[in-house]
């Protein structure tokens, strides 16, 4: 399948600032992209860059195949972006925001109330559509600022910072709304956020970025084997075994080192790979050994984030 | 051309102005005093100031007269001082105002229409609409064009009712509007709206603030002001042939200017001032 986004050897400067330096990735249909990084990053930026309303200093970008610097109309018919703000007219309705959103995105006349009654229903905001924004909470604006990205039904959609802001409550609503979002409607979503449980929840793979650059890119488990590519794994025994079998062990194929916890009837044991654990868990078992529990130490995208950050990789 | 987009942003935008009464108490209270208060000021002065002061104020009249195209001068002919006092004042002096005042009602519109998006930070958002930047940019001139010229018409209603009541006493018939106000009305008012509201735009695409291009509009305010007192007066003098000309050479002018205005704006230049 063509990707929906091609991205190569991207830049953008300001003065003598990069704010993109050199980047290169590649988005697939249906995926949730994510770009992760802190603040001024230069994920904002790649947002701004992909949808046309920045041209590049340097380097090519293809949306939908069409040229963001050139063909941006084009492509913004066929994006939905949730900026880091909501940026919704505060004087005005909810009912009236979408109105007009939905009006710039061209949708016919006379689909446009149905479509803007629906948006409300779905972001529980039906009872509240025609109150002015200005008395809406947080959230809700956060959803109303949805709604709008959305309301052209957009096969590819950009989350800036999408619960930035927003109470913990509020931020797992919208989190919920962001994954049913790829999951029911199969859209392309790519997620640009500091927020790392929030990218390790939603993002099928993330670019982690720093000063305009990428650091990193690929799947949870693609970045943490190939920052760590051997694994831990914590056996915790039901009875204590033979004395000798960590000895043993260490003999096994693939096996780098083991450290017994003799207090807790455990050991840690590291393998070269994932695919090393039911041997080592056979080797036990078949030397007597009772487990009650195989715990391979699973790495976070927040270990991967900081490894990256700090230059362990 | 999408002109559906361009109305959205036009109607969305005349939508928030309605909200915000500050925007709204200077719009009223320039009209009140140019068609209600000035006009009863000098059709109603002759009741009160001795005739031999009108003499004085008019002193050189004559030297005018002799001075104006046949058809202009053949309006004051025949008429009592002062008659000549009041259609002096509400027909010559009073005109300029009323091509200022377009420009009044819309620099709130216009200063506001890029930069209050910034400073509300809603521009993003509009930036990433489908729309061209041309379009954006003509909804937003268009927003702050319609109330400006339709307040401007609706003070001409009222200024031309006040002056023929104010005066019937005096002239016992409705002879207000001059046959030169009628192209200064429909021809060079909305030409002059035009260009005060194209360069507003554009400057408020160009700063950071709403001040800052408030006091910029007002700067052009007060340099047309100076220009068209000084001015018009006197194409008023020369009859509805020439007003007709010099509305034509500002709607040239602002052909221009909107024309290189388009030209030259970038949504991309406002979306790296954000």
């Amino acid at each position: 399948m063509n990707p929906i986004i091609e991205v190569n050897n991207l830049q953008r400067t300001f003065g003598d600032h990069k704010a993109v330096d050199d980047i290169t990735f590649h988005v697939k249909p249906g995926e949730v992209f994510g770009l992760l990084g802190p603040n001024g990053a230069g994920k904002t930026t790649t947002v701004r860059l992909l949808n046309g309303i920045l041209p590049p200093s340097a380097g090519t970008a293809s949306v939908f195949g069409f040229d963001p610097t050139s063909q941006g109309e084009l492509i913004r018919r066929r994006t939905g972006v949730l900026t880091e703000t909501p940026a919704l007219y505060e004087r005005l309705t909810a009912r009236e925001n979408l109105e007009f959103f939905g009006t710039l995105q061209e949708i016919p006349e006379s689909d446009l109330k149905h479509r803007v009654d629906d948006m409300l229903e779905f972001f529980e905001l039906s009872s509240r559509g025609n109150d002015k924004v200005e008395t809406y909470s947080k959230g809700m604006k956060q959803r109303l600022a949805l709604a709008r990205a959305l309301i052209h039904k957009p096969p590819l959609l950009f989350l800036d910072e999408p619960t930035s802001g927003l109470d913990p409550e509020a931020a797992q609503q919208v989190n919920d709304l962001i994954a049913n979002l790829s999951h029911a409607n199969g859209q392309t979503v790519v997620l640009a956020t500091h927020n790392l449980l929030e990218a390790q929840r939603l993002c099928d793979r993330v670019a982690i970025m720093n000063e305009g650059r990428i650091l990193a890119m690929g799947s949870l488990n693609d970045l943490s084997r190939k920052l760590w590519p051997v694994t831990w794994v914590d056996i915790i025994f039901y009875k204590t075994p033979a004395e000798n079998i960590a000895e043993s062990l260490k003999a096994h194929r693939g096996v780098i080192q083991v450290t017994a916890d003799a207090q807790r009837d455990a050991l840690s044991v590291q393998v070269e790979s994932d695919e090393g654990i039911p041997d080592v868990v056979r080797h036990l078992v078949e030397h007597g050994a009772s487990i009650m529990k195989v715990n391979p130490r699973d790495y976070t995208l927040e270990d991967i984030y900081f490894a990256l950050q700090a230059g362990e990789a | 051309m999408n002109w559906r987009s361009i109305w959205a942003i036009a109607r969305k935008d005349l939508k928030e102005v309605r909200q915000n009464k500050a925007a709204w108490g200077p719009a009223i209270a320039m009209p009140l005093i140019f068609a209600i208060v000035m006009p009863l000021l000098f059709t109603l002065a002759p009741r009160f100031i001795p005739v031999e002061d009108i003499q004085r104020e008019l002193g050189d009249m004559d030297v005018l007269l002799r001075n104006l195209p046949p058809a202009v001068s053949a309006i004051f002919i025949g008429l009592k001082l002062e008659q000549m006092f009041v259609l002096y004042m509400t027909s010559f002096m009073l005109a300029p105002l009323f091509l200022i005042m377009p420009l009044m009602f819309s620099s709130v519109v216009g200063a506001d229409s890029f930069v209050g998006e910034r400073e509300r930070k809603t521009m993003e958002a509009l930036l990433y609409a489908p729309t061209t930047d041309v379009e954006l940019f003509l909804g937003k001139v268009l927003a702050a064009v319609i109330p400006a010229i339709a307040l401007s018409w609706l003070t001409y209603l009222v200024y031309i009712i006040i002056v023929n009541v104010a005066s019937f006493e005096l002239f016992k018939r409705i002879w207000f509007p001059l046959p030169m106000w009628w192209p200064m009305m429909f021809w060079l008012t909305p030409a002059f709206a035009l260009l005060g509201i194209s360069a507003t735009v554009l400057i408020s695409s160009r700063v950071k603030t709403f001040m800052e291009a408030y006091q910029l509009t007002g700067s052009l305010v007060i340099l047309v002001l100076a220009l068209v007192i000084g001015q018009v007066t006197g194409v008023l003098f020369l009859g509805v042939g020439t007003v007709m000309l010099i509305g034509t050479l500002i709607w040239i002018v602002d052909a221009i200017l909107i024309y290189m205005s388009v030209r030259n704006f970038k949504r991309s230049a406002l979306i790296a001032k954000l």
